[in-house]
């Protein structure tokens, strides 16, 4: 009879706990982000498809369906790093294939090279670059991400990324590279 | 000649860690003299002991994490844990009682937390309290004082029992600590603790001999050695003045309390104030920068807490003293006291 | 507000959190007077001074230009000009090394004085209250005045608020260690000073007039109070000396015992705040129509045997200034722009004085040894001491700032109020680990502000990248509707019955057809492709089956041409025997004849029986698979063999023409034996051998071009009555080409015997 009493009352409390507990995830409902969404943010968007995926949000879909967190060549290991938190897993080295230089370029159309065959046009992810048929190109550097994918398209190789230069105005207080003149006296 | 760029202010004030660490080592003097007049040698050795065995330790540890030895090795930090060690030990400790301690206190509790700076417990006390609980019968080897001891205590016979447990003549500890009237001797906390359980009171415990003719024998000198450093430290502005203040209010709050509502059962504030390891906790330990609390108003919290927390281990706790337990908890309670204290920032409202 | 001014002339004032007190050092200058320096050989003047845009360039290179006189133009609400410091000529303009903490080159104007320092024309305004307020800014705009205190906000803006002013401020607090340049000022010129006060107070109109000056400038204080002596309005408040007691926050809290909210301008709470040396600056520039052209420089520091503040023109090199205090040399060479708590160090000394540079500061090795030096690394860990805190003027938490400024967490360092840090270098001077405190935040406040630029440009591109998507998707709709809509618009042109429709109707079909030929030929190719060593091996019968076809072809051509050749030797023979009246060959010539039509009517027979079996096999089966093919390829094969056999049979035929031909030969040798006929023959078979040669060779070419076919055919199997047409006509035109050739040698056999009759007359 006690045994009965003791699995009764076991019983019901965890029936209680169960009623409460499934009460509170239908009551307190977080409606959080989708995680491609979430993912998507942390992106750089410079769409440049080096991870393989036409642009940053369908490569944000794919990691949130498993695909590998460490394709994003722009976003380097910092992308890789919040990718990583936000997903709870371990932390990647870049992919070797998508391994580049990561630093902060834009695209500059040498104009005089440049014939107006709008290849590049319709290769840039952003609409950055401005010109039309048979008239000379340019890039709108503001709007320009870097991606480099108006480089391979172009018939006459006049497109170069040039590395953004650093002004007063983005310098990041790294005193080690102020060039000290050196004076022997 | 070449141009030499530094970030600014370029101005600094010259101060430096280890001149703070070695300030407060320098400040412990009063007290250890004290201890060493009235408890012999005992606490001298260990004190020497714990800090051979925590600079090599440090010395191991910072090697193995490929840190600079030079500067961090000497920089007073762990020194200055080996001596609270040293000096918190009963003075007839076993001399592998020090030597676990201070490998405990450097080894775990400060390097395995990242170093200097990243421990969140204050080693010395997290050391002491992992002794108390597993080596109980060591650690509460209490010696008397040396003027109520039937024995006359050297420097050797104390060398020789720390080693080995037996003076040169074959005395134990045990014969060392009994009473010529054929008692063991125990700590004032521990012997009005002892004589309340067995339905005496306090005015009565104040009878006992280890007590004497204030708060017991030695140890008011002691405490009234380490609040000498205190204040030596608070003149130097090497500690703030907040944690020792709020923590002795508290306590002689708590105690007066108590008092008043029943003084037959509660000691009196001053006895609270001068026996244990009040002076100490509340100027050596509670000040330990890394594990307390950083703000005015969280130094305030930290310090009463850590006077409620110790008077109620000492009226209602297992152990007579509780200033290392006291310390424990309030350590981890700091970062939440940190949490919540933070200072208004100019422009800003709360 | 009374009880401000109360407690103010009570001279109590509130208290700021936290300041240090470093030592002061002022000794060094503060009681030398300000001296002039020299006009240099040459002065670097950067065309951005000042928080904003930089003006328009107005002059070019080689223009000379006149003492005072603008070299650019302001452009924008935020840009201002700077002007010729003395007269002399535009040498370059070029990106030089800017006094900046970077160390970064901004474009420079270099001016190489003549040393005539001739003014431009100037207008002396005695009297400003005649001026309009408007006028006033003007002037104080055009004289490209900033604040000449460090920061180098455009005064006029400043000047220019509308808000109601309560409460004017004049810092003369110069709470950094060494700095006396406003002290000397003030000690020097206080009555100009005033000038520009009274000139701040006709265009703010405040309330209250503060002049803050530090307890420690005994000598300034009371040149102040002389020349303020008549002046009611104006408070002189004498605080403590604490640093940094200058900054505008601190000093606002001193006085009033307001703080100004974050974010917030100090003029939303009617405050305004000037510094002595921009007072001094809007005098000259209102009443002396005199801009911005010089100022006063301390230069001091252990390093100079004679510190002094100088009257130092723009653009005058921080070296030549240092060398007139007579710099001792020193192994490593500390250039300090500013104070010791917020200057920054100089990569070299050739970088010139600008508008905001108040101090140049050169200390020697043990005077100031900075720990906060990149290369030095006096670091450790921090121990939480809480010093930073206590001593933070902004009341933040710099040791929990450090964490999260290392741990690049920069939600938490925004919640800790990263932003309200003035970057007055208190936590780091006070700091017992030496930790550079305000490096970290000034690295962290970098960071974040640059991210929030990433963020922003991340958010364009994304826009702009999804509107994209969206073109592309809307031309694509636009596109396949346009499609749609030309189709239909056909269909009805189509639909209409007009001979016009139909025949388009018809072209549309064979394109259709067409099409889908190609689309099967390419499926089936597709196919091949799938399993290449089979078809490898029925290419290679194929080619073994069109290579015996095309050599049973050539023979049959070769037999077809002989007997076309046997036909004309025999006719020209004929012709030659008819004369000689051999009636008996003509009998059996046309036995040939009738041989050959004969066969020919049969192989056409047979020819037209075979190909329409695999036409037939091949349209009624388009998707047939390949061993069905195969049995169609074999009976072509077979029929192939059939037709060989028949060409066979036409062989035989024809060699028994040509032996009775032969027998003919013989008999017509026998009739006549004539030399002309001999030679007519002769001619006869030259003829023959030529046609033969010239029908091998069009064999050849048509026998490749079989060989070819037969591979294509093998790859186009349904549609194998195409190449079996094209065969069938090249072996025609090569029929036809060897009946011409035959014809041809017809033609030159029946000369021959013409001329062999002609010259038989002749013999």
């Amino acid at each position: 009879m006690t045994t009965l009493t003791a699995i009764l009352v076991l019983g019901v409390i965890a029936a209680l706990f169960g009623a409460l507990l499934g009460f509170a995830s239908v009551r307190f409902k977080v409606e959080g982000d989708p995680l491609a969404e979430q993912l998507d943010a942390l992106l750089p968007q410079t769409q440049c498809g080096q991870c393989g995926y036409p642009g940053c949000k369908p490569y944000a879909e794919a990691v949130a369906n498993g695909e590998a967190i460490n394709k994003c060549a722009p976003g380097g290991e910092d992308t890789i790093k919040k990718i990583a938190d936000l997903m709870g897993v371990e932390v990647q080295p870049l992919d070797e294939a998508h391994e580049t230089d990561n630093s902060p370029k834009v695209a500059f159309i040498i104009e005089e090279d440049c014939i107006g065959c709008t290849k590049c046009i319709q290769a840039c992810p952003v609409d950055a670059i401005i010109g039309t048929t048979k008239q000379m190109h340019t890039i709108i550097a503001d709007e320009c991400t870097g991606c480099d994918l108006c480089v391979a398209p172009c018939p006459v190789d006049c497109i170069e990324m040039i590395p953004v230069a650093t002004t007063t105005q983005n310098w990041q207080w790294d005193l080690e590279t102020i060039p000290v003149v050196q004076i022997d006296k | 000649m070449a141009f030499w760029i530094a970030s600014s202010p370029h101005h600094h004030q010259q101060s430096e860690t280890s001149a703070l660490m070695r300030l407060v080592i320098y400040a412990t003097i009063p007290g250890v003299l004290a201890q060493w007049y009235f408890f012999g040698w005992g606490n001298l050795i260990h004190i020497a002991l714990a800090v051979v065995t925590a600079l090599v330790a440090e010395f191991t540890v910072l090697s193995l994490r490929h840190k600079k030895i030079s500067t961090q090795l000497f920089d007073g930090s762990a020194i200055l844990t080996a001596v609270l060690i040293g000096i918190s030990l009963p003075a007839l400790a076993p001399w592998w009682i020090t030597v676990t301690g201070s490998l405990f206190a450097i080894i775990v509790v400060k390097q395995l937390y990242g170093g200097l700076g990243h421990n969140p417990f204050n080693p010395a006390m997290a050391a002491y309290v992992m002794l108390l609980i597993s080596f109980p019968v060591q650690m509460t080897l209490w010696q008397p004082p040396l003027s109520l001891l039937a024995l006359d205590i050297h420097f050797v016979d104390t060398l020789s029992v720390i080693f080995s447990g037996y003076t040169p003549q074959g005395y134990s500890v045990e014969q060392i600590r009994t009473h010529i009237d054929g008692y063991t001797m125990a700590t004032p906390l521990d012997t009005v603790k002892t004589n309340i359980t067995m339905g005496l009171t306090v005015v009565e415990s104040m009878q006992s001999a280890t007590i004497g003719e204030h708060f017991g024998v030695g140890w008011e000198w002691m405490n009234a050695g380490f609040l000498l450093g205190g204040l030596y430290l608070l003149k130097r502005k090497a500690i703030h003045w907040t944690t020792p203040v709020s923590f002795l209010t508290s306590l002689f709050v708590c105690s007066f309390i108590a008092f008043v509502i029943s003084p037959d059962s509660s000691a009196s504030t001053m006895f609270h104030w001068f026996t244990g390891a009040t002076m100490l906790g509340a100027f050596f330990i509670l000040t330990d920068p890394v594990s307390g609390a950083t703000s005015v108003k969280g130094r305030l919290i930290f310090g009463a807490l850590a006077g409620l927390l110790v008077y109620l281990i000492r009226k209602f706790g297992g152990y007579p003293d509780a200033v290392a337990f006291a310390v424990l908890l309030c350590n981890m309670a700091a970062p939440l006291i940190d949490q919540y204290t933070r200072p208004r920032t100019y422009g800003h409202k709360l | 507000m009374d009880s401000v001014i109360e407690r103010i002339q009570k001279g109590k004032f509130w208290q700021f959190h936290g300041g240090i007190h470093p030592p002061e050092q002022k000794f060094l200058t503060c009681n030398k007077p300000i001296a002039h320096m020299p006009i240099p050989t040459q002065l670097t003047i950067p065309i951005r001074q000042h928080i904003g845009q930089a003006g328009e360039l107005v002059v070019n290179v080689g223009d000379t230009v006149l003492k005072g006189q603008a070299l650019t133009r302001a452009n924008s609400p935020m840009s201002l000009p700077v002007h010729a410091p003395t007269s002399g000529t535009i040498t370059a303009i070029k990106a030089m090394t800017i006094p900046h903490p970077s160390g970064l080159s901004e474009p420079c104007i270099i001016l190489t004085p003549d040393g005539e320092d001739l003014w431009q024309q100037r207008k002396i305004c005695p009297d400003f209250q005649l001026l309009s307020k408007g006028q006033i800014l003007e002037k104080i705009a055009n004289a490209g005045i900033a604040g000449m205190g460090g920061a180098g906000f455009p005064t006029q803006v400043k000047a220019g608020t509308l808000a109601k002013i309560d409460y004017l401020i004049i810092n003369a607090a110069e709470c950094e260690p060494y700095i006396t340049a406003d002290d000397l000022l003030l000690q020097e010129h206080s009555p100009t000073v005033l000038d520009g006060i009274n000139i701040l107070d006709h265009l703010l109109a405040p309330k209250h007039i503060l002049i803050a000056i530090e307890d420690n400038k005994a000598q300034a204080i009371t040149a102040l109070k002389t020349a303020t002596a008549a002046n009611s309005k104006v408070e002189i408040c004498v605080i403590p000396t604490k640093y940094p007691s200058g900054g505008e926050k601190q000093l606002i809290k001193i006085l009033t015992g307001q703080e100004v909210p974050s974010g917030v301008l100090p003029s939303s709470l009617g405050m305004v705040m000037q510094n002595v040396a921009t007072c001094f600056a809007i005098a000259d520039a209102v009443i002396n129509d005199t801009p911005l052209i010089k100022r006063v420089v301390t230069v001091t520091g252990q390093a100079l045997a004679k510190p002094q503040n100088f009257w130092a023109l723009i653009g005058t090199p921080v070296g030549d200034l240092i060398e007139r205090c007579q710099y001792q040399n020193q192994k490593y060479k500390h250039l300090i722009m500013g104070g010791p708590m917020m200057g920054f160090s100089l990569p070299h000394d050739q970088i010139p004085v600008v508008k905001t540079s108040n101090c140049i500061l050169a200390p020697s090795e043990i005077e100031i040894a900075s720990p906060f030096s990149s290369t030095s690394n006096n670091e450790v860990e921090c121990i939480r001491c809480g010093q930073c805190a206590d001593a933070c003027p902004a009341q933040l938490l710099p040791q929990e700032l450090q964490w999260s400024a290392k741990a690049k967490d920069h939600k938490q360092l925004e919640s800790l109020n990263l932003f309200d840090c003035i970057e007055c270098g208190a936590c780091a001077y006070v700091c017992p680990s030496q930790i550079p405190l305000v490096h970290y935040y000034r690295v962290a406040k970098a960071e974040i502000r640059q991210q929030k630029l990433l963020d922003i440009k991340a958010e364009k591109a994304k826009v702009r990248f999804e509107a994209r998507k969206q073109r592309l998707e809307r031309e694509k709709i636009a596109r396949a509707e346009k499609h749609r809509k030309a189709a239909e618009a056909r269909k009805a042109r189509m639909n209409a019955g007009t001979p016009a429709a139909k025949a388009e109707k018809s072209a549309v079909a064979a394109a259709l057809a067409r099409v889908k030929a190609k689309k099967a030929q390419t499926s089936d190719q597709q196919a091949d492709a799938v399993a290449p060593e089979v078809s490898d091996s029925k290419k290679q019968v194929a080619n073994a089956i069109a290579r015996a076809k095309a050599k049973k072809l050539a023979l049959k051509k070769q037999g077809q041409i002989d007997d076309l050749n046997t036909l004309q030797s025999n006719e020209s023979q004929s012709s030659v025997t008819l004369s000689q009246a051999a009636p008996a060959n003509s009998e059996q010539k046309a036995k040939v004849a009738a041989a050959i039509a004969k066969a020919k009517a049969k192989q056409q027979r047979q020819s037209l029986a075979t190909t329409p079996e695999p036409e037939s096999n091949a349209t009624s089966t388009l998707a047939q698979n390949k061993p069905q093919v195969e049995v169609t390829n074999d009976k072509l094969a077979v029929n192939e063999n059939e037709q060989s056999d028949a060409a066979q049979d036409n062989i035989d035929r024809q060699q028994k023409a040509s032996i009775t031909e032969e027998a003919n030969t013989g008999t017509v040798r026998a009739a006549n034996e004539d030399d002309n006929t001999r030679k007519a023959k002769v001619a006869a078979v030259v003829a023959k051998a030529k046609a033969k040669k010239l029908a091998e060779a069009k064999q050849a070419c048509s026998s490749q071009d079989k060989d070819n076919l037969a591979t294509k055919q093998h790859a186009q199997q349904p549609t194998a009555q195409q190449p079996q047409q094209q065969a069938e006509q090249t072996s025609d035109a090569a029929e036809k080409k060897a009946r011409i050739a035959a014809a041809v040698a017809k033609a030159k056999a029946k000369k021959l015997a013409a001329t062999t009759h002609k010259s038989q007359p002749l013999e």
